[in-house]
């Protein structure tokens, strides 16, 4: 499928380059029909990769790239079928978002986040499955998920670690705080920084040049320097079930869920 | 002590600007929330925007309870 235009995301094939936009209202969050559009797109990957050579993500909406996984939507479950019967479904809910993110990590596409606003969460998660982030400079990374008493669920971790130094992970997710993209391009995680407004026009430029070189070449060079890490990745999935069994979690996204506070992601 | 003065004048001024609010209504003991009406993601605006204006790093856990300019402009000025 070359086109689809979903309730919370679209894509379009133009010119060898796939562009993922994500539109739900109000920061993308990250629920249960976000996830079955992102499956979409991994099974219309299997065509896409044959007729593309890159795949850029990107968001239309102002507030951001995305605020990470739907918070609300978790608790209201939890409020209707209670936490034992949702911790059950958590663990099959995460073997389906790590099958996405591991397709979209390991494609042969070159993948680019066009990030801005809030990358949080799930939304981070999301961008460090990409080959490339490109940042502008009113772009926010973080992982508050120790306030719930839980850690990142999407593969952030093991990404984050494949990726940088380790004592940036730990500050990461230690102290939940957020970095914003200046300080992300020093870390090495933001590989281009660009004007506000401007990470999308930056991405496609750097899509049409990658169109220059062999396929195969690239594709070679992705498998070698960009290996997935599927062991850290289920043990990741199995502390966070862990994790979600404490009383904990309910408790702390009660608090974000009634919160009014003009920092709700911080403890 | 007028460096941290220019610094208060300065957040002022961006804070202004980039909420659209006219600089005179706003004043430096007043709750910023309320004086720009912004909500959780235009606080990280906000933060964003002072950090690449004076480019330093405010960790967020510093800013909770910070509600006036004054004082967030004291937080400022032991980074720069």
């Amino acid at each position: 499928m070359e086109q689809f235009q979903g309730q919370t995301l679209s894509w379009d094939l133009k010119d060898g380059v796939v562009e993922l936009a994500l539109h739900r209202e109000p920061a993308n969050e990250i629920g249960s029909l976000t996830t079955e559009e992102l499956e979409r797109l991994v099974t219309a990957l299997g065509v896409l990769n044959r007729k593309a050579h890159a795949l850029i993500i990107y968001s239309t909406l102002k507030s951001g790239f995305s605020a990470g996984a739907d918070l609300r939507e978790l608790y209201r479950r939890i409020q209707q079928v209670g936490r034992a019967e949702v911790a059950k479904e958590v663990r099959s809910y995460l073997g389906r978002i790590h099958h996405v993110m591991n397709t979209i990590d390991s494609s042969p596409l070159t993948t680019i986040a066009a990030v801005h606003g809030v990358v949080f969460g799930g939304g981070f998660e999301l961008a460090l499955t990409c080959d490339l982030i490109i940042a502008d400079k009113m772009a926010r990374f973080c992982f508050p998920e120790l306030r719930l008493g839980l850690i990142p669920g999407y593969g952030g971790i093991p990404r984050l670690k494949r990726d940088l130094g380790n004592s940036v992970v730990r500050d990461l997710l230690l102290t939940g705080r957020s970095f914003n993209a200046t300080k992300a391009q020093q870390i090495g995680l933001v590989s281009q920084l660009v004007a506000e407004g401007e990470a999308l026009r930056a991405a496609r430029a750097t899509a049409a040049q990658l169109a220059k070189f062999d396929r195969g070449t690239a594709i070679a060079a992705k498998k070698f320097i960009k290996p997935i890490p599927y062991q850290e990745l289920q043990r990741e999935i199995d502390i966070f079930c862990e994790l979600f069994a404490q009383p904990a979690v309910e408790a702390g996204l009660k608090k974000f869920v009634e919160s009014t506070d003009a920092q709700p992601y911080l403890p | 002590m007028p460096i941290a003065n220019q610094t208060l004048d300065e957040i002022l001024d961006l804070a202004a600007a980039h909420f659209k609010v006219p600089r005179e209504k706003l004043s430096p003991d007043e709750d910023f929330f309320k004086a720009l009406g912004i909500d959780s993601l235009q606080t990280l605006d906000l933060l964003t925007k002072l950090e690449n204006h004076f480019r330093v790093e405010l960790p967020d856990y510093e800013l909770q309870g910070v509600s006036d300019f004054r004082t967030l402009a004291g937080k400022i000025q032991a980074r720069l």
